[in-house]
């Protein structure tokens, strides 16, 4: 029997009583939940300016303390804000739901246009999203990210601890259009250390609202290139294609065993 | 549910041109404290869509917020006072927000809306 899981059942019925309170009793899982979460964070690289923004959280435990509202909501379901109202969403290994039918009525590529499009409309010009992704295999991470490129984000994966099985996380960061100016590119390796400057005092706690849109009328889209048809050999061309793809694919992955530095930015 | 959250969430049916802003059917509202910090207030009022907000706490019983509203305002200490406790101090507790083109009801319970679509509403 499959350890993973989405392949033991469906999330309403696997995360019952039982389970669902390891999320929130257990210390290991909430202290691996909360690094994910500051990884995730960390990969947000909100600019440093002191403007109070509104980020969602997707896919957290109920019974948790947070700060900020809740809504109950389904990932695969158009999810119901205003348009580029967030000014960033980070996500704890929800996605790779998506990819299970687990009613008739779902159709996991719908479900997950469905998703990465509601995202990318709630997100504002530049904002980014990073959901931290548990991929069952390759070809389960190529339809998450193709879907997300489908819906007009750039951005990559961003692997940590590459090497170890067991401490491997992968993070889908995701940019909502051209990346704002002051936002920083997350950096692989830090050899020498910046100064981490402690925000934590001077923070104020209400600008950590989780929640939400950030609010921009008449965003525009960065329009979708046209597809110039080449004529190629047919199969061969096909083929190099396909490798092609897949080597930029593995040097997207072989990004930097990294100790990110954990910083506190509130 | 802060009428914050309120002011972002839409209508998410299919087939709805527009599902903002949900109406509030009220049943608890409880008001919780919460610090003041005027940054906060002012870098969100870009985002506020003003009227929606005013309707909304005046369904919640606090008619306090003037009708419109500019950044001009924003120096005013009064106005903040009166836009920090209607945006984050007022919490639906129980109740139903309503699409406004279908009035459909989103239940809301112990603070959570429920945005939750049937299978033919997707």
């Amino acid at each position: 029997m499959s350890s993973r899981p989405e392949l033991q059942s469906q999330p309403e019925i696997f995360y019952n009583d039982e389970e669902a309170r390891k999320y929130t009793s257990s210390s290991c899982i909430i202290e691996s939940q909360a690094q994910q979460s500051e990884r995730d964070m960390e990969l947000l690289a909100l600019p440093d300016d002191g403007v109070p923004r509104l980020l969602i959280d997707i896919g957290i435990a109920l019974e948790r303390e947070v700060e900020g509202d809740l809504m109950l909501a389904d990932m695969g379901q158009d999810e119901g804000f205003r348009p580029g109202v967030i000014d960033g969403a980070i996500n704890i290994s929800a996605v790779q739901w998506l990819c299970n039918a687990d009613k008739t009525s779902h159709d996991p590529r719908l479900r997950l246009k469905a998703f990465f499009g509601s995202l990318y409309r709630c997100l504002t010009r530049g904002a980014r999203a990073v959901l931290q992704v548990y991929p069952e295999k390759l070809a389960q991470r190529e339809l998450i990210l193709g879907f997300a490129m489908r819906s007009g984000f750039a951005g990559g994966v961003f692997v940590h601890n590459p090497h170890s099985t067991k401490k491997r996380k992968e993070y889908l960061v995701l940019n909502c259009g051209p990346p704002s100016l002051s936002a920083a590119t997350p950096q692989g390796k830090r050899e020498q250390e910046e100064s981490c400057s402690d925000d934590e005092g001077s923070g104020d706690k209400e600008n950590q609202t989780v929640y939400s849109s950030v609010c921009i009328s008449g965003r525009q889209r960065p329009r979708k290139k046209q597809k110039i048809t080449k004529k190629g050999n047919g199969r061969e061309w096909v083929m190099k294609k396909k490798e092609q793809m897949r080597r930029r694919e593995m040097s997207c992955l072989q990004i930097q065993n990294t100790k990110l530095k954990r910083k506190a930015r509130f | 549910m802060r009428l914050l959250t309120h002011n972002m969430l839409s209508s998410n049916i299919k087939g709805v041109a527009n599902g903002f802003p949900l109406r509030i059917e009220v049943e608890k509202v409880v008001e919780k404290q919460v610090d003041f910090n005027a940054d906060f207030l002012k870098n969100m009022f870009a985002k506020i869509e003003w009227k929606a907000l005013v309707d909304a706490s005046r369904s919640m019983g606090y008619s306090e917020l003037p009708g419109d509203a500019n950044p001009s305002m924003l120096d005013s200490d009064d106005f903040l006072q009166k836009f920090h406790h209607a945006l984050l101090e007022l919490h639906l507790e129980e109740g139903a927000l309503v699409c406004p083109e279908t009035g459909r009801k989103f239940p809301v319970n112990k603070g959570i809306p429920n945005m939750l679509l049937h299978e033919d509403e997707v």
